[in-house]
Order: C-alpha cells, then structure tokens, then sequence
C-alpha cells in the first residue's frame, strides 16, 4: 500500500471509528444510534437554512485549521488559537463599533485589526521559542487565558461595565443579503468567501514561495536549514505570526459575520482546539483542511439538532470528536493495522 | 477590614484554593519527570470532579460523613482509568502527546456533561450535601497570629495535599522507583540499557498523574463548587500544570507554586475588599499566574529546564 492511500486511509478510518464508538455510546445508555445520527444528519442538511448556518459554522473551523495546520508544517504547535481568536474576535468588534466610515475602508480595517491582534498574540510564543527556546505549547496555551481574562476586562471597560459590546455599525458587517435570500435567512456571510481565498493563500505560502520552502525546511529540520543559511529564528516568528493571523480572521468571522458583537466568555470559544482536529484529520494540507473543517463544523452545527428530535445530548458528538482527534493522532497503529492487513492479503495471493 | 483581618482571611483561602492545584500539580510533575507530557490533567481533574459529585450525591445516605473521602477514592480511580487512554496513546501508540492530552480533555469534558444530562435531564447535577468540613486544629489554632493563619476553620484536604507533595519529593528524589523515574524522563535509552522497563515506568508515572489529578478534580468540587457543571472545572488543570512548570518540575517547588496562584485566585474573588488590593484592576490578578509562568520559562525568574526526554516517545533501538 502506497504512502499516499494509507495518509488518506488513516482519517478516515480514525472517522469511522469515532463515528462507531458514538454509536456504542449511544446504545450502551439506551438511545438508538440510528436516530441519533438521523437527527445528526437532518440538523446538517435538514433544509436550506440549516445548510446556510451549517455553511456558517465552517468559516471560522477553516481558518482555525489553517492556523493550526501552518504552524504546524513550520515544526510549531500552535495551541493558542483560541487565545488569538479572541482578541481578533474583540479586535475585529472594537473596530467595528469605535468608528464609522465607509463600507471599502471600514470592513478591511476591521478584519486586518483581527488578524494583526491574533498576529500580536502568535508573536510573543513565537518570540520567546526563537529567542529562549520556550516551548511554545506551554506559552500559547497560558496566552490563551490571558487572552480570555484580558479581553472579558477590556470589554468591560469599552461597554461601561457592561458584559457585551454594541452592535458593529453596518459597515463593518460581513452580513450577505445574497446568501441569506439562497438559505431562508440563515447567517451565512461572506466571511466563508474569505476563508476559502485564504485556504489558497496558505496553499500559496507554502507551494510558490521562498518563505514558504524555508519554513516546510525548518519544520522539517531546523539544523539542516540553519546550515542551510536560513535564519532559523526569523522563520519560527513568521510562522507563528502568521499563523496567530489566521487565528485571528478566525475570530473576525465571529464578529464582524456571525454575531456583529464581542461579550464577556465564562470559557473557550472551542473553535481553537477543534482548529486542531480539523487540521490534523487535514494533515495539514490547505486541501485537508478544508475536508476537516467540513466535517467538524457540519458536526458541530449538526450536534444542536439531536437534543430536540432524538432526546439525546449533544456532547455525544464532541464526544464522537475527541474520539476521531485521538484515533488520528494515534496513526502509528492504524498505519500498522492497515499494513499488517494489506501483508495478509498479499500472502494470500 | 483591616491589614490583619485582610491577611487571616486571605491567607487560609489561598492555602484552601491552593489544596487541588497541589495534588493535580503534582500529578504533572510524576507525568512529567517519566517523560510524557500531560496536556490531559485538565480532562482528568474534570472526570475526577463529576465522578467524585456523582459518588456523593448517590451515596451519601450510605456512607454519611464518610462520603467525601470515599468519593475521593472513586474519583481517582475514573481518572487513573481515563489516564490509560493517554498512557497507551503517547506510551504505546506513539502519539502526539499534546494532541493525545487535548483529546483527552474534549473527551473528559463531553463524556461527564454527557451523562450530567442523560443521569439529571439538566446541564448540572444536584448540590451535594455531605462535604468536607471546616474544623480548627486543636492546640495548634491557639499560638496567636500563625494559628489564626494556618489552623482556623482549615480543610482536611489541604493538609492531606501539602503531605502528598512531601511524600512525592520523597519518593522522587530518595527512592530507587524516583531515580528510576527520573532517569527514564532524562535519557530513556541510557535507563533501558540499565535494565530498567522504560514502559512499565511511564505507564505507572502517568497513571499516578492520572489518579492524583483525579483526587484533585474531586477535591474542587466538593471543597469549592459543590456541584459539576460545565464550567466547574474551567482552567484550573491548566493552572496546575503552570504551577508544575513554575515550580521548575520540583514537587515542592510546584506546591509552593500552587499555593502563590492559589493566593492570586482567592485575591482575585476577594481582593475587591481588601485595602491596597482593591487598587489593582482584578484582571491582573486573574491573568498573574500565567504572566509568570511564561516569565519563569523565559528565563526571567531562574532557569526552568524541562525533564530532557519530555514529550518525545521512546522508540527501541532508535538512536
């Protein structure tokens, strides 16, 4: 078996499984699985509008994935874009309720201050694992509780006290009266239009650029490059701040497309962690990516549906999630099993 | 209120916030030492929370006072089960093990809300209602100023999670199991090449994390919540693993740092009524801990060098 098949066989098999142990779950506490995953599917395709907010909830899981997935092919892990989503998200709001001014500057400035806030909050990991070796797992993931507490304060402060912002002025709004005619007035945006121009944009990072070359280099092995002549350091920022931008057009989806406001959060968003699975199911492709984000956005929205027509909780389908991101991770062994399966049917023959 | 009031109402708190961040540390540290990254103390501190509350809730007309302890018991042993699944993962199956950690805490988190709802047909369970109470330490509560400190109205809890640490350091760095631990977290082929099961070591390291992350999860809910929501776990297994690196992947060292950031979460309720404190905006407060985590890894506060093998598998024969 080639290389190739068993790198696509492996998300799908580790889907699947999830998929499989979902259904065991749902069996074991006394659901029907079949109705569970009807309901699943209806609240997906139900009808155009849930297709419309299905489509809506995948804008920000692609570019949460992109993030991820850039960082990613640079040897970096970036677990902090839910830490950058939120200041795009409140970066992005700021803009959006601080000033007015015509729709062709309003918008892109609003969506550049989400980006440059994630960029910002990717550029101090990134920093500080150029310049002190600090591993930027730790650093990304105590940035995102900064970034949680910092933003919830600072909301606070902009609101008077309040726990929300005003609504963004309308020039700012990514809102598509186009889209929400096609979908019965679902909230697609033409946010998801920019998601998928920045799916090329990674795919032309990485494949046409000279940043690009280096960064897969020092992704792949960071001595060889430095002997190379590359600057080892200056490479590992780029990719975190471009990855921290990614993360924070994440969050101006949410602001300037979704909800047109930023309030105070108890918790995570959860956009960023499944920024994760999307990219690893994605294997870090742009293509993959969007596969991932596909899926776990389609699921994620589907999951709302099952409490009110099959009784079930929807943490079934986070549950189905981390299953799917634990099955991919551990590929060694399904790589294995796959191989051990193909070695059996050639001895058979 | 005055200094004084201030400082006897705060100092108890701290050590009372402080008590799981201690245990789940810790468990970090075990976990750690052996070589594998435990992103997943988070998830297990939730498992351990909604399984402690449900032990409680169901038998606490069985059990009466008794109950709280017993759930502490239960609750390690749901996290020591759920901390297989990292340990195959990141042991066995040579898995990322931060991506392995995440799923365990999207997992941890999904599963107990799961059954929250199909068990109480609601986002949360019940209030329990045996809990862990207050007592003052005899004799010990009546030196003035330190008793008034350390042994009024103090938890049970923080006393049994300051002994843990010590027995950890004791068992870390005075016994051969400790040296072996270490030695396997440093240079695995080094300790495989002694004779020591390089596997065996870190299954049991992480099992240990496992189970006391899970004491410590139960501890917050029944100290601090008292119930088991979504949100009843919210960060602090993250916390813990700061307090880990913060305290330099020493046992003691990561109870001292749990204790600081226990103190910066009780000022952070508290503070608004404290002279002084009330100065600082809370969110200072709330993000301190953090803020010095990443100061003390940068090198700002004293060199913190993780164990060397941290994070990598070990794979037989690679060189």
């Amino acid at each position: 078996m080639s290389n190739r098949v068993t790198n696509i066989l492996v998300p799908l098999v580790s889907v699947i499984l999830g998929l499989l142990v979902g259904a065991i779950i749902m069996l074991v506490s006394g659901y029907n699985p079949l109705i569970g995953y009807t309901a699943l599917w209806n609240g997906i395709f139900g009808d155009l509008y849930t297709i419309g907010e299905t489509l809506r909830q995948i804008t920000p899981y692609l570019l949460a994935g992109l993030a991820v997935a850039f960082a990613f092919r640079s040897g970096l892990f970036n677990i902090g874009v839910e830490g950058q989503l939120i200041v795009g998200w409140f970066a992005a709001a700021y803009v959006g309720v601080a000033v007015e001014l015509p729709k062709i500057i309003h918008l892109p400035l609003a969506i550049l201050a989400a980006a440059v806030a994630g960029a910002l909050w990717g550029f101090v990991p990134g920093l500080l694992k150029a310049k002190f070796r600090v591993h930027e797992v730790i650093v990304t993931i105590m940035m995102n509780y900064i970034a949680l507490h910092v933003t919830n304060a600072l909301i606070k402060t902009v609101s008077d006290g309040g726990d929300r912002t005003e609504r963004i002025f309308t020039s700012a709004s990514l809102r598509s009266e186009f889209f929400q005619n096609l979908t019965e007035f679902s909230r697609l945006h033409y946010g998801i239009l920019l998601a998928l121009i920045m799916v090329g944009v990674m795919w032309l990072i990485l494949e046409k650029t000279t940043l690009g070359y280096e960064l897969k280099a020092v992704g792949f092995n960071q001595n060889a490059s430095e002997y190379a002549g590359m600057n080892v350091n200056k490479n590992i920022i780029l990719a975190m701040v471009i990855s921290g931008a990614f993360a924070g057009l994440a969050g101006s989806m949410e602001a300037l497309g979704t909800f047109e406001y930023v309030s105070s959060k108890g918790g995570f968003t959860g956009i960023g962690f499944d920024g994760i699975a999307v990219a690893l199911l994605g294997m870090n492709t742009p293509l993959g990516v969007i596969f991932g984000a596909t899926l776990f956005g389609s699921l994620k929205y589907g999951a709302l549906n099952m409490p009110n027509e099959a009784g079930i909780p929807l943490e079934i389908v986070e549950i189905v999630i981390a299953v799917i991101i634990f099955f991919v991770a551990s590929g060694y062994i399904i790589r294995l099993l796959l191989l051990r399966a193909a070695n059996k049917k050639k001895e058979a023959k | 209120m005055t200094f004084l009031e201030a400082l006897y109402f705060i100092v108890p708190s701290a050590i009372f916030y402080a008590a799981p961040l201690i245990l789940v540390a810790i468990g970090g540290v075990f976990s750690a030492r052996s070589g594998v990254v435990n992103i997943g103390l988070e998830g297990l501190m939730v498992i351990g929370a909604f399984t402690g509350i449900l032990f409680n809730l169901f038998f606490a007309d069985t059990f009466g006072s008794a109950t709280p302890w017993l759930a502490l018991v239960a609750a390690m042993v749901a996290a020591l089960l759920l901390s297989l699944l990292h340990a195959v993962a990141s042991i066995s199956f040579r898995a990322d093990q931060v991506v392995s950690g995440v799923a365990i805490n999207l997992l941890a988190i999904a599963l107990s809300l799961y059954l929250v709802k199909k068990i109480f047909g609601k986002g949360q369970t019940d209030f329990i209602t045996e809990r862990f109470a207050r007592y003052n330490v005899p004799v010990l509560s009546d030196i003035p100023f330190i008793g008034d400190l350390f042994f009024k109205s103090i938890y049970n809890t923080s006393f049994f999670a300051i002994a843990v640490a010590i027995v950890a350091w004791f068992i870390i760095y005075k016994t051969p199991f400790g040296l072996r631990l270490r030695a396997v977290g440093e240079h695995p082929m080094a300790a495989d090449t002694m004779g020591i099961n390089v596997t065996k070591m870190r299954y049991i390291a992480v099992m240990i994390s496992g189970a006391l992350a899970g004491i410590g999860g139960a501890i917050y809910a029944q100290t601090i919540s008292n119930d088991f929501g979504h949100a009843t776990i919210n960060g602090q297994g993250f916390m813990a693993l700061a307090a880990m690196i913060f305290g330099k992947w020493h046992p003691l060292g990561a109870m001292g740092a749990a204790l600081f950031f226990g103190l910066a979460q009780s000022l952070s309720i508290a503070g608004s009524s404290i002279p002084y404190i009330q100065e600082i905006p809370n969110v200072f407060l709330l993000i301190l801990p953090y803020v010095l985590t990443i100061l003390a890894l940068a090198g700002f506060i004293g060199k913190a060098n993780a164990p060397k093998a941290n994070g990598k598998p070990y794979i037989k024969g690679e060189r």
